[in-house]
């Protein structure tokens, strides 16, 4: 465990949120710093996904309750765009397609925007390719799916693929891969591992969503910790996800339901 | 602890006030402007006639089509709601009054500043280059550029009204062939009382080296627009035509009632592009152009291609088919639609494909988007006929909705003769998709112009069939209409 930076650069306290009137977090507590990586564990349907939703401004979801401080800002007051240019970035689960647009557009204003935001000019046309190329190699993006649309006829390793991508480009400072795992098969994986892994600082943090241990060799978390019906019942270092991954969650899901 | 909430309620608004975006070109110029008085009847044909010093045969042919107006009924089967025009109540004939001497090739002062702001210069060497334009404002036809250049070549471009006079042959050869004033009410009331517009011929064998446009602006109050255009491409020959037009902001709702006719001859091609901007009225609906138009080309000769763009984002109400016959054998019809509707503006708009000629095809390709309380239909016909022999028509029709609170509809027949011909037709429905907005919001990219890069990405098929210099304004049209108006 490092302790580099004493100052939380997120710091969530007793959130709750809910959708279509259904609460799913039912008061989180977690706090990240600079260089370190989380891994958020949990079965099916515990709000992890809510989690990333929530943090990152997702608009079918409410805030019922709570706080969530990045780098002592109020992250809930600003506008999904305003975290994203603070430095907040999600891998999407189910990254969509937009079919016609594409990613070199897109990128073009994700990061012009950015600048805008911090008063700065737009990247020049040049200066912008070549960001874009010196990007796509750290997770081995073909150019062809560079100037392709967004994610329009990607396969699911290349939408993942596309997504730490954008991340590179992004160079956020908090990032939440949100089941990144997910439909890749292993050769995907460890390139979409190895990428973030490049990407890792200490400036940065990483949250891993995840169902499986299996991730966790490749991105290698510095706490665990598990969600289960909205709250975070059990945190501890990297071997608990060794744990999970025998025991699976039962044990857990006994223990909390018997409370 | 309630931003969470309001954020949906943001987006919505956002997306509603594009619907409050100021039309950009609703100014008036004060410009001494000679207008007969209101209403329509015989003399008022004779007048206008009169007026443009025209020949006998063009006032018969104007007074059959008045005659045959008075037979016919104003159409109701669009799917708009419009209420029944008071065609007593509008000036058939405005005209700018000229300042400058005649005969010099002079423009008015007042008539150039208008068409500066408008993004038209008329000088040539403020011209984008490669492009010769024909500037009609109310009822004439103000200046063309480029015309020595073109006659070189042997490419008449100039306005129609000059046509009559300089070209008579062709114009008595090839006007009201294709679209007769039989066709239709509005077809025949244009026939009757129609005042300027372009001609363009197109020689054997050229390919003409620069495109072709006319921009069409009404400015007068209480008149109505009839323009007539008529494209002759002969054999071999090539021109790229785009038609680019605006209106004033105002409280009453104007008629513009236009016919074009192309003739495409063997082997030759036309590419036909509108960028139609006139005034969609104010956010509750009240003004705007009644856009009713006739456009029709026959592709006459064998291996002839003509292919109609058109990007439509202004008018309270538009009406038009631009169709393709295509007789020649082997000749290639195609339309390329984007149809944007905000606000109360309704579109009923869409094509006919009538294949006449063997191993014609066609290509349709439709995309309408809705918002606000518009209302927004594709209608069309694919018709194969029973000699018409190996013919290929496919067909896409897409409409993207952007409220709860307006329709997007479709009206496709499609009427096979025989077997050796195969027609395909693709049809979607889709909201805008809020994922795709967050996923945008995610990145940085605020809602607004995120919904601006979805819609143009869902055009983007059409854009690309727009020549350059249009695409880009057509692109930035489509972003600034969108504007707040996803809800």
């Amino acid at each position: 465990m490092r302790h580099r930076a004493l100052l939380n650069m997120l710091e969530i306290k007793d959130l709750h949120a809910s959708i279509e009137g259904k609460e799913i977090l039912k008061g989180v507590n977690l706090s990240v710093r600079p260089g370190e990586v989380h891994a958020i564990m949990g079965p099916n349907g515990s709000g992890k996904s809510t989690l990333s939703n929530v943090l990152t401004g997702h608009p079918a979801y409410t805030v019922t309750g709570g706080e969530v401080s990045f780098y002592g800002k109020d992250l809930l007051a600003m506008s999904p765009e305003d975290r994203a240019h603070e430095g907040l970035f999600l891998s999407f689960q189910y990254p969509v397609e937009i079919p016609g647009v594409s990613m070199v557009n897109f990128m073009r204003a994700a990061i012009n925007e950015k600048r805008k935001y911090f008063g700065q000019e737009p990247l020049s046309a040049s200066d912008f390719l070549k960001l874009m190329r010196e990007k796509r190699a750290v997770v081995e993006l073909d150019n062809k799916l560079a100037s392709r649309a967004v994610n329009e006829g990607f396969s699911g390793g290349e939408k993942k693929r596309n997504e730490i991508f954008q991340m590179a480009m992004l160079e956020p400072r908090l990032s939440i891969l949100d089941e990144t795992d997910s439909g890749l098969d292993i050769d995907a994986l460890r390139i979409v591992a190895s990428g973030v892994n490049k990407l890792k600082s200490d400036d940065n943090a990483t949250i891993v969503i995840t169902h499986y241990q299996r991730l966790l060799d490749y991105i290698k978390p510095d706490f665990v910790h598990v969600l289960y019906k909205g709250r975070i019942v059990m945190s501890a270092g990297p071997e608990l996800a060794l744990e999970l991954e025998e025991k699976g969650y039962d044990w857990i899901k006994a223990q909390i339901d018997n409370q | 602890m309630k931003e969470e909430t309001n954020k949906k309620e943001a987006e919505k608004q956002i997306i509603d006030q594009a619907a409050n975006e100021e039309y950009k070109y609703g100014f008036v110029t004060d410009i001494e402007t000679n207008v007969i008085p209101k209403g329509l009847n015989e003399d008022v044909v004779r007048q206008i006639s009169a007026l443009k010093n025209e020949p006998e045969w063009l006032l018969e042919m104007r007074l059959k089509a008045y005659a045959h107006w008075l037979t016919l009924k104003q159409p109701t089967w669009g799917h708009i709601n419009m209420p029944e025009i008071d065609f007593q109540d509008i000036s058939y004939y405005a005209a700018p009054r000229k300042q400058a001497p005649e005969g010099n090739g002079e423009i008015d002062p007042e008539l150039k500043r208008t068409f500066d702001k408008l993004g038209i210069p008329l000088e040539e060497q403020m011209r984008l280059s490669g492009m010769a334009v024909d500037a009609v404002m109310d009822s004439v036809s103000v200046h063309t550029t480029y015309r020595e250049k073109l006659a070189e070549l042997g490419v008449i471009f100039c306005s129609i009204s000059e046509a009559v006079k300089d070209y008579p042959d062709l114009i008595r050869k090839y006007l009201g062939k294709v679209v007769p004033y039989t066709d239709n009410f509005y077809a025949a009331l244009n026939t009757a009382v129609f005042s300027d517009g372009s001609f363009v011929y197109i020689p054997k064998g050229v390919r003409c080296p620069m495109e072709l446009s006319t921009y069409f602006r009404i400015n007068a109050a209480q008149t109505g627009q009839f323009e007539r255009t008529l494209i002759v491409a002969d054999d071999d020959a090539y021109v790229s035509y785009l038609e680019g037009c605006t209106a004033p902001m105002r409280d009453e709702n104007q008629l513009h009632a236009a016919i074009v006719e192309i003739i495409v001859e063997d082997r030759a091609e036309v590419k036909y592009s509108t960028v139609q901007n006139w005034y969609p009225g104010d956010k509750d609906g009240k003004g705007g152009i009644y856009n009713l138009v006739t456009k029709r080309g026959l592709c006459r000769g064998d291996h002839s291609k003509l292919s109609w763009t058109q990007v439509e984002t202004g008018s309270a109400i538009t009406w038009k088919y631009p169709s393709c016959v295509l007789k020649g054998d082997y000749s290639v019809g195609e339309f390329y639609s984007v149809a944007l509707t905000r606000n109360y503006q309704q579109a009923d708009t869409g094509t006919k494909m009538i294949h006449l000629g063997r191993n014609s095809s066609s290509t349709i390709v439709s995309k309408g988007i809705s918002a606000g309380h518009s209302q927004n239909s594709y209608r069309g016909l694919v018709r194969i006929a029973p000699k018409a022999t190996g013919c290929r028509n496919y067909t896409q029709c897409d409409s993207l909705l952007l409220s709860d609170t307006s329709g997007a509809h479709t009206f496709p027949v499609i009427e096979v003769g025989n077997d050796s011909s195969v027609v395909e037709h693709e049809a979607t429905t889709s909201k805008i998709n809020e994922d795709q907005i967050f996923y945008c919001n995610q990145r940085g990219i605020g809602t607004e112009d995120a919904v601006g890069l979805i819609v143009n990405g869902y055009a983007k098929e059409v854009m690309q069939k727009l020549p350059m210099e249009f695409a880009v304004e057509a692109q930035k049209l489509l972003s600034v209409s969108l504007e707040g108006s996803v809800g």
